[in-house]
């Protein structure tokens, strides 16, 4: 009986083995363990054996039924794996296939030269002040120590309304407006906004564009200061590489007027076509407020002095991006737009 | 301003700087210098030639076959040119000379015969022609003065020279001279100039034997200065003025008038010659024009004056508007004997007067127009008078004759040392400030840290205490100037709310996949009112108008962004890129009156302008385009971030589909409108079905509050229900929205239409729409019977109000 058992054992372990699924598994289970099974019939033949032999066959077969079971659950587990293997193996997706894509707009190459300038200055403390486009004679020019008949505000060069109303030519007149509402308290400010002039559009002129200027009135306030701040701006728009310099130049409303020039990017400030061999290309306009400017604005040119600047964020662009025409910026082409949406 | 720098030496010592160096230290000190240009690289092998024998080539009508004495040699050349001659001086490069333009002379055969060089004309010795002499514009030059044969042609004609081109701004008249440059690059350089004196030699007859001076206006001429000069011989002037002028660009076209450009050069005082004969009579009187009074100008035009135009008259009529054009009647010619010379000063303001009102801007009006030193005016008459002795063979009569109320007195300014210091932030020692004013040639005296100086009438421009500071300033070197920060108590800087949700609307937006362009405020008429809002329609008369538009083009400001926004569509669509989703936040110009007077509002606008898909995943078969609900998704998404209560009505627009339109409302006022545009638009246009939103971004803003208190997570369940209603198709599904929150308040939170249908299992007319309602109670668990009464209500008052009948 002992070896029936055994011979039963390795019969069941190998057909265990051979299952080729949860089903011929089954069927061994059943053919070896069920009630009907060969087990089941040794056991109900224990009777005939003797009182010693009857516990240790019985312990015998109860092992033996163990062990088939083990070998079936463990066949279980591994046909389920497979299954699972099986399934998920054919599940499977060729990821180089492009992934649906997230229809993302962004903002104009402006823009971002706007909001880039508006938070350098934002970090030294200076607030965005805005102003009318349509502006009066008197803030465009007068206020700014342009008084009629000066040279330098020719019919010809503005966009007039009436008499008296304009498209400002600069953003300048927001300074003026600014240092009328702050009423002898200290400015810092920053204007950035749209200008007009009576140009023919072409590569290089635009009958609008954009323009940030900047004050800042103070008691005490030298031309160092403005030295000191247009060279953090500029490090930090341009590279921390560049060198700025100043020359002389001429606004009606500054004095001394001067120029911003920053070393060459292309050619490290060696001379090249880019910088006409010069080394310097030049960004700004800037200078001390003319007296008149501050007079006029209510500060009293002995106690406060103050210092402006401006640029054109196109220029600005042109530069750091090399976009080759200002018409780009205003004709709207996704193709342009597009680029500049890369953070 | 164009400068020799060949003139610049005779005056002030550059030899240890190169053009570029030079150049430099001008435009970092001074003035920018615009470019440096050589008059030809380095030329060698061109000689004077004597051209001993002219003779027909055998084998071609129009060349000539020249003996050239080169002094070393003798050379057989071919020369083209109509005004070759035997006897002549003229240039000759040489075989393996280089002309401008990289042009290598070589020995060559022309029809069969040698020809050993090149006889030149300026042009190809890279003098631009419009300031070649005109008798040599068409052939070679010839020299007229006794040159060494075999010498080197290249200094005889100046062509080793560097022209410097400075870009003068307004205030620095004093260097549209040459005299005034040599100061300037006296000072830069730390270099001595002193001017020669005017040397004249006159006769015993006096000028006012000849002529009188009177001045009839004063305030725009204060000093007219008349000089005499007889047995002028008129002729071409001597080769060094010539050389000078073509330099600086002016064409050389006889002595006197020569010697009246190059005193206006070196100068910067405008000079005129008038013929005395042809004068008319010996009075000078200067006056305002009368009206429709006519003058025949040196350009043989006829001009009409009025009372703006200064004149100078010879006590009849007009003979030169002054300070821009003499008159053809007394122009100097050929044959003229004696000259009255004018030096005088006019008005700026007048001066530009006539220059814009007669379209005439000479050297001399841009000049009188900047403003000419009073104490040189005289001066130049007297440095003319003695040129024209020496190379006109001209007889200065004695004494000049004046109207001279001319104020000549120099600005005084006062500095200290100190105070420039403060400004600069600097520590400049009161000995430097006094070199520095030495350098300039600014006379001063000194007291302590005090310097009164005595700014010389050449410098116009410095009268005040900042024109001072720059002066010094730029003399010191702006590069010398410390990097320093403002001292001043310091504000934290930043975007105040508007500015804040400006950026907030702009960053959803493009999250929502629009792009951001930028379009002109300005257009034509026929766009500037259209697709305009109701609320902004209803209060602008007519969009603005600018006085003198540049074209029809940019000729109005917009009342709406929309125009030009589709506009920008069209231009992408016919570039075959048919997706587009774009937005502009910008300014349009609202005007109340008929005739403006006062500035218009400008009120900020968001608008967009969308057209093609919206969606696109090919390999998926995937495609959505944009249409009605995308752009109202955008606008519900806009006011769910600002937190604003926008409500929608249908609505009609010009332009705009009449059953794709909306209204949009802020607390029922009308603040924008969107939709799809009309179609008959659209096909103006070349744009398929494309969509537009127009919002007063102003309205939303101020409408939106920060919200800064916690809302509660809800805590408790909240049960949903869905309903299908059936009711009219001419039912809006908005207002059956209103009717089910209204009846359902305050239990129900949210209700969310998740069908719409028509057609089949209908009747005809009918519409169903399947609402999913959401119940909750913030502070407890809703009860089933609460929800079912809240249920019952809602459905009662959607069939008392909208007809509606629940769906089976
Ligand atoms: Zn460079």
């Amino acid at each position: 009986m002992k070896e029936q058992l055994k011979e039963l054992e390795t019969e069941a372990l190998e057909k265990v083995q051979l299952a080729e699924d949860t089903k011929a598994l089954q069927d061994v289970r059943v053919a070896y363990l069920g009630k009907k099974g060969p087990i089941t019939e040794v056991l109900r033949g224990m009777g005939r054996l003797s009182k010693e032999e009857r516990p240790v066959i019985g312990q015998l077969a109860n092992e033996v039924r163990e062990h088939i079971q083990d070998a079936i659950d463990s066949k279980q587990n591994s046909l389920e794996e497979a299954a699972l293997d099986k399934q998920l193996e054919e599940e499977k997706l060729d990821v180089t296939l492009p992934g649906r894509p997230v229809q993302v707009g962004g903002p104009h190459l402006l823009t971002n030269i706007l909001e880039e300038i508006e938070d350098l200055f934002i970090g030294m403390g200076f607030e965005i002040k805005e102003g009318p486009e349509v502006e009066t004679d008197y803030y465009n020019f007068e206020a700014l120590n342009l008084p009629k008949g000066h040279p330098a505000r020719d019919m010809q060069d503005s966009f007039y309304i009436t008499e008296e109303l304009l498209l400002r030519t600069h953003t300048s007149p927001v300074q003026a407006r600014t240092m009328k509402q702050k009423d002898g308290e200290p400015v810092r400010m920053i204007c950035p906004g749209k200008v007009y002039r009576r140009d023919t559009d072409d590569a290089t002129h635009s009958h609008q564009f954009t323009q940030v200027e900047g004050l800042l009135v103070d008691k005490n306030v030298r031309m160092s200061d403005l030295k000191g701040v247009l060279n953090t701006f500029a490090k930090q728009m341009f590279g921390s590489e560049r060198d700025i310099r100043l020359r002389p130049s001429f606004f009606p409303f500054t004095e001394p007027s001067v120029e911003m020039d920053i070393s060459c990017k292309v050619c490290d400030g060696k001379g090249c076509s880019v910088c006409k061999g010069t080394g310097w290309i030049e960004i700004l306009g800037a200078g001390m407020v003319h007296p008149n400017v501050l007079e006029m604005a209510g500060y009293d040119p002995d106690v406060y002095s103050g210092f402006a600047f401006g640029m054109g964020p196109e220029r600005i662009a042109m530069l750091k991006y090399g976009v080759d025409d200002i018409r780009h910026f205003y004709t709207n082409d996704i193709r342009f737009l597009k680029q500049y949406h890369k953070v | 301003m164009l400068v020799s720098l060949n003139w610049l030496k005779q005056y002030v010592d550059i030899d240890e700087h190169t053009p570029e160096d030079l150049a430099e230290l001008i435009t970092k000190t001074g003035i920018e210098v615009e470019s440096v240009i050589p008059v030809a690289e380095k030329l060698e092998n061109v000689v004077v030639g004597h051209v001993l024998s002219c003779e027909q080539h055998p084998n071609a009508d129009k060349l000539s076959l020249c003996k050239v004495d080169v002094s070393d040699e003798i050379l057989q050349i071919i020369c083209g040119a109509p005004n070759i001659a035997e006897g002549q001086k003229v240039v000759v490069a040489k075989p393996g000379a280089v002309l401008p333009g990289n042009f290598k002379i070589k020995k060559a055969k022309l029809r069969g015969v040698e020809s050993n060089g090149m006889i030149c004309s300026l042009q190809e010795l890279g003098i631009d022609e419009k300031d070649v002499p005109k008798e040599f514009t068409d052939g070679i030059f010839v020299f007229q003065e006794n040159v060494e044969i075999g010498a080197d042609a290249v200094p005889l004609l100046n062509l080793n020279d560097v022209i410097i081109e400075l870009g003068l701004t307004p205030n620095r008249a004093d260097c549209l001279s040459m005299l005034g440059v040599a100061y300037e690059v006296a000072a830069i350089l730390d270099q001595p100039f002193t001017p020669a004196e005017e040397e004249v030699h006159p006769i015993t007859e006096r000028a006012s034997e000849h002529i009188s001076v009177k001045v009839d206006a004063p305030d725009l001429n204060p000093y007219y200065g008349a000089f005499v000069i007889k047995d002028v011989k008129v002729g071409p002037s001597p080769l060094w003025i010539r050389n000078r002028l073509i330099a600086s660009g002016v064409r050389p076209i006889n002595n006197v008038v020569d010697i009246t450009n190059y005193v206006l050069l070196e100068y910067g005082q405008p000079l005129h010659a008038f013929d005395l004969e042809k004068f008319g009579s010996s009075e000078v009187v200067v006056r305002r024009a009368e009206n429709r009074e006519k003058i025949t100008t040196l350009d043989d035009q006829e001009r009409s004056l009025n009372e703006d135009h200064l004149v100078i008259t010879n006590g009849k009529e007009p003979v030169a508007i002054a300070g821009v054009m003499g008159g053809a009647d007394s122009e100097v010619d050929d044959n003229t004997q004696t000259i009255l010379l004018e030096a005088a000063l006019f008005n700026p303001a007048a001066v530009r007067t006539s220059s814009k009102d007669h379209g005439l801007r000479s050297e001399a009006s841009t000049r009188f127009e900047k403003g000419v030193d009073p104490n040189r005016v005289r001066r130049a008459g007297e440095k003319a008078c003695e040129l024209l002795e020496n190379y006109a063979q001209g007889k200065v009569l004695k004494g000049v004759v004046e109207f001279d109320e001319l104020d000549r007195a120099p600005q005084e300014v006062h500095i200290t040392t100190t105070r420039i210091n403060n400004r600069l932030g600097t520590e400049i020692s009161n000995e430097k400030i006094g070199d520095i004013l030495r350098r300039l040639q600014f006379d001063y005296k000194q007291d302590g840290d005090t310097f009164k100086v005595i700014v010389p009438t050449r410098r116009g421009d410095v009268y005040l205490f900042e024109d001072m500071l720059e002066e010094v300033a730029r003399i010191y070197g702006y590069d010398n100037l410390p990097f320093t920060l403002p001292e001043g108590e310091s504000q934290a800087g930043g975007l105040t709310l508007y500015q804040q949700l400006k950026r907030k609307v702009k960053a959803y937006l493009e999250g929502a996949g629009l792009n951001e362009t930028i379009t002109y405020s300005l257009t034509r008429e026929s766009r500037a009112s259209q697709l305009t809002s109701r609320e902004v329609a209803d209060r602008a008369k007519s969009p603005v108008r600018l006085a003198m538009p540049m074209s029809e083009e940019h000729s109005h400001l917009r009342l709406s962004i929309l125009p030009e926004l589709l506009a920008s569509l069209s231009y992408n669509v016919a570039r075959k890129q048919n997706d587009l989703a774009y937005y502009e936040l910008g300014s349009v110009f609202i005007s109340e009156e008929e005739h403006v007077t006062k500035q218009p509002e400008e009120q900020l606008r968001l608008a967009g302008a969308m057209t093609g898909n919206w969606h696109v995943h090919p390999w998926q078969q995937e495609k959505k385009a944009i249409d009605f609900y995308v752009v109202k998704g955008i606008i519900e998404g806009l006011a769910e971030k600002l937190d604003i209560p926008l409500t929608y009505h249908a609505s009609r627009y010009p332009d705009m589909h009449p059953g794709r339109t909306a209204e949009v409302l802020l607390n029922g006022e009308t603040i924008g409108f969107f939709g799809q545009v009309h179609p008959k638009l659209q096909q103006e246009l070349d744009l398929k079905e494309t969509y537009v939103f127009d919002l007063n971004a102003e309205k939303m803003f101020k409408q939106y509050q920060k919200e800064e208190a916690f809302q509660a997570i809800p805590r408790f369940p909240s049960i949903k229900r869905d309903i299908a209603l059936v009711v009219d198709e001419s039912q809006q599904a908005g207002a059956i929205t209103t009717t089910i929150l209204e009846a359902g308040s305050p239990l129900i939170k949210d209700v969310e239409i998740f069908d719409v249908y028509q057609g089949e299992h209908l009747q005809d007319g009918k519409k169903s729409i399947a609402y999913s309602l959401l119940y909750m109670d913030p502070n407890r668990t809703l009860k089933d019977e609460e929800v079912e009464k809240a249920h019952k209500k809602i459905l009662d008052a959607v069939k008392e109000k909208h007809l509606a009948e629940l769906r089976g």
